[in-house]
């Protein structure tokens, strides 16, 4: 459909413009800049929220490392490095952004085809595009987003972290099923408890139960240590190992775009949801930038590339995190745990890692959404489903999104069109026949448009009065032609009435339907 | 909101200088003859978190429990925050009509304070505020931790009180020549607040020329006719000798152009205007 085509190239034409006149006057040393509250403001709040939050990306940043096919030690050199960058110059103040399972979930075949420093060339890619994103403003793009591909975003994501932690569960002993459950039980139960159960985090009380009765009852299962290398010294700074051909460039390219799509699509969709539950604003450009700058860091330092993620920006507000001071102690206390903890962190089984997963997907799915679909409209419901059904299938939440998006911009098109209608007289006397037109007319009501007309009549004359109708597109254009046309043939003369008027929506001039005369103007009854 | 005079604004914690600031802001409303407006402002700090839970789990639409959970909470903090900014508003209404003002506005904020004077600027003649709030109320010696701040971010004249109320007779300009100074010079000779009142031209200066450089800015005010001035030369630290010179003389009131230097000058230098709001015991004007 040519139409759509035309119709997306205008936003991003409009967005052109935006770019090109917010170029100017910003500088790079923006980022550096934040007010003294943002780190100071919440100190005691902010340093306990960052612990409790460390622990909990340690096991995050484990299992994700899994779900990719690296070593751990790359997802928690990602997540250190990604957390203290982004405490820095990031737009959100307290929201949390380490390696991602959305993130993780796109780079599995570059890891089994390619091997980890195409990935670590990739994540630098990723942050480049993202970059550039931020720098041309592209985190507005959000506001086409609708809230039910959010919905759908999220809810797909967590049965993602869900499913990704099956193969855990398949093949294995009945101890590993009885600790997942007992994990469970002690995450969700724990907090009851007078007095320690809302100063001790539960994943904690969890993992190092389970650790400890694993360890003391000998039991023979999968620990975090059979999964690959965990960190052993600080991270170093590493130029990927790969040649920098035109060849790299196309193996890593078709990854980079999506991890940055991704990347930005959920740190956006957090920042929005910690504005909402701070009750305070944020910078969604200044967001884009500094995950892209994250991204980059994480790649020096062997990390893979991540992102702002939903679960942990929650427990860290939950925590009375607020402050940049929490994101950047979040990094700091991960990295200070698995560099020197290292050696129990390799005898946690699996089974308390998984407990800790399904928590997450539990917290990251909206359930909300579920009983919703009664009261939400099909179109809505449609679209979610569509989301969590694309990405489920393809493992990638890019395409979801695109094909949510899509959909909400068809079914809103739809709707649009049938704001149309057109009523008719007669004037016996004259042999006349005036149609009067009402309403929007563009590429989806064209069809209905058109077949209004009673071109079967025949009268010696025929008026269009388009005073009250709105031309949105040359495809209605070229639908009125066309009955012009057809009424000509049959031997009627044809005069329009307004037809300046109803077309003036035609021209592209974003820029002044701010204004509410001219929106009057275009708009109005005419 | 948008009045055709811009009013004397007054800003109203409750603590024990708002009195004094409900009396200047009267002084100068009726003199100069502006409606008069109180302020009160509701800061939330949303930068500090209010609650805390470590359980550190996510449960069944944990985000949406938290949010509804937050907002509960500040829901009722508000309220009450909301009833003793009224009361503290009302309090000092009753003040000001006292004063013999009879239509004070009142205006209760959310936010903090700088930035709902920042909107309001435009609309503000002169802007009197205490030089302590709630926290230091009982240390005489310090001032308000946002007092710079504020005062740097505003450009308006602003009256900072110190202590009681007491109606200024004998003021005092703090001169030295420079643009700033000139500028309140100009500003003193064309209101009418100052009509009647004695005025000392106080320059505390080492350089030869600083005389001529008084005399002359004495005799515009001379000329703007209806005050009374008298003129002095001092030698010495100007900070200093400005507040010995504000007890000799029993100034009630020191008028002075503020930060006039830019922000690294004051970094390397210290700024004048800072050490006079630390050092001075009587009510600062401030113009800028």
């Amino acid at each position: 459909m040519p139409t759509i085509v035309r119709e997306s190239y205008l936003f991003l034409s409009r967005f052109e413009t935006d770019t090109i006149m917010a170029g100017h006057g910003e500088h790079t040393y923006m980022l550096l800049l934040s007010k003294k509250q943002d780190w100071l403001g919440n100190i005691r709040g902010d340093i306990l929220a960052g612990l409790v939050v460390a622990l909990a990306l340690i096991p995050e940043a484990i299992a994700f490392s899994i779900i990719a096919g690296v070593d751990p030690k790359i997802g928690l050199y990602a997540s250190f490095c990604i957390a203290v960058i982004t405490a820095i110059i990031g737009g959100r103040p307290g929201m949390i952004s380490a390696a991602t399972g959305a993130m993780a979930l796109l780079m599995v075949t570059l890891v089994k085809d390619h091997g980890l420093q195409y990935l670590l060339i990739t994540t630098l890619l990723t942050g480049v595009l993202q970059i550039v994103a931020g720098y041309l403003k592209l985190g507005s793009l959000m506001r086409f987003v609708s809230r039910s591909v959010v919905t759908g975003f999220v809810n797909a994501l967590a049965i993602l972290i869900f499913m990704a932690q099956l193969p855990e569960l398949t093949n294995v002993t009945w101890h590993v099923y009885a600790m997942t459950v007992a994990g469970l039980g002690i995450i969700y139960l724990f907090p009851y408890l007078p007095v320690i159960g809302k100063s001790i985090p539960s994943p904690l009380v969890c993992i190092v139960v389970l650790s400890v009765i694993a360890i003391a009852l000998k039991i023979d299962i999968r620990t975090v240590g059979d999964m690959g290398e965990l960190p052993d010294t600080l991270p170093i700074f590493l130029w990927p190992d790969v040649p920098l051909t035109l060849e790299t460039l196309k193996i890593i390219f078709p990854y980079a775009v999506p991890l940055a799509v991704v990347g930005l699509l959920e740190s956006l969709m957090t920042a929005t949801i910690v504005d909402d539950l701070t009750d305070t604003s944020s910078d969604k450009n200044r967001e884009c930038k500094g995950q892209g700058i994250a991204n980059i860091g994480a790649g020096l330092l062997g990390g893979m590339a991540g992102c702002a993620m939903i679960g942990q920006s929650v427990i860290n507000i939950k925590s009375g995190g607020r402050g940049r001071l929490s994101t950047l102690l979040a990094g700091v206390f991960l990295l200070i745990m698995v560099v020197f903890l290292g050696e129990w962190i390799k005898q946690i089984p699996m089974a308390a890692l998984v407990a800790v997963m399904i928590m997450v997907s539990i917290g990251t799915f909206s359930w909300g959404s579920l009983r919703d679909l009664k009261a939400h409209p099909l179109s809505s419901n449609v679209v979610m489903i569509m989301t969590v059904v694309v990405v489920v299938w393809t493992h990638n939440l890019a395409l979801g999104v695109f094909v949510g998006v899509l959909l909400a911009s068809l079914f809103f098109a739809n709707k649009i069109s049938h704001f149309m209608y057109v009523e008719s007289e007669k004037d016996e006397e004259r042999d006349i026949r005036t149609y009067r037109i009402v309403g929007q007319i563009f590429f989806s009501s064209s069809d209905k448009f058109i077949a209004a007309f009673d071109f079967k009549e025949a009268v010696e004359k025929v008026v269009i009065d388009l005073n009250r109708a709105h031309f949105w597109d040359i495809t209605s254009v070229s639908a009125l032609d066309k009955a012009v046309l057809k009424f000509r043939r049959e031997g009627a003369d044809v005069e329009l009435i307004g037809l300046n008027e109803a077309s003036s929506t035609i021209i592209d001039r974003f820029g002044v339907h701010d204004k509410p005369e001219e929106i009057e103007k275009i708009m109005g009854g005419h | 909101m948008n009045n055709e005079k811009p009013m004397v604004l007054a800003c109203i914690d409750g603590s024990k200088l708002s009195e004094a600031v409900c009396d200047y802001a009267v002084w100068i409303a009726q003199r100069v003859d502006v409606p008069l407006k109180l302020i009160n402002t509701i800061d939330h700090h949303q930068e500090t978190a209010t609650m805390t839970d470590l359980s550190g789990n996510l449960g069944v639409d944990s985000r949406d429990h938290l949010l509804e959970d937050i907002t509960d909470f500040e829901h009722t903090k508000s309220k009450l925050r909301i009833q003793q900014g009224k009361a503290i508003l009302q309090k000092a209404k009753e003040r000001v009509i006292e004063d013999g003002f009879t239509n004070p506005q009142t205006c209760l904020q959310h936010g903090s304070l700088i930035e709902s004077l920042k909107e309001l600027e435009k609309d503000i003649r002169v802007l009197v505020i205490g030089a302590r709030g709630k926290i230091h109320e009982d240390k005489p010696d310090q001032i308000g931790a946002k007092l710079e701040a504020m005062i740097r971010s505003l450009h308006l004249p602003i009256l900072v009180a110190y202590e009681e109320f007491k109606t200024p007779k004998t003021i005092m300009i703090a001169y030295d020549g420079g643009v700033a100074a000139d500028k309140a010079v100009d500003m003193v000779a064309n209101s009418p607040l100052y009509k009647g009142l004695v005025c000392h031209l106080v320059c505390v200066s080492n350089k030869d020329n600083a005389d001529d450089v008084l005399e002359k800015a004495a005799n515009k005010l001379r000329e703007a006719g209806g005050i009374d001035i008298v003129a002095a030369s001092l030698r010495g630290k100007a900070e200093h000798e400005l507040c010995e010179y504000q007890l000799k003389q029993d100034i009630d009131m020191t008028v002075m152009g503020a930060f006039s230097h830019t922000r690294l000058h004051d970094l390397l230098l210290g700024s004048f205007t800072v050490k006079m709001l630390f050092n001075t015991k009587r009510p600062l004007l401030l113009l800028r």
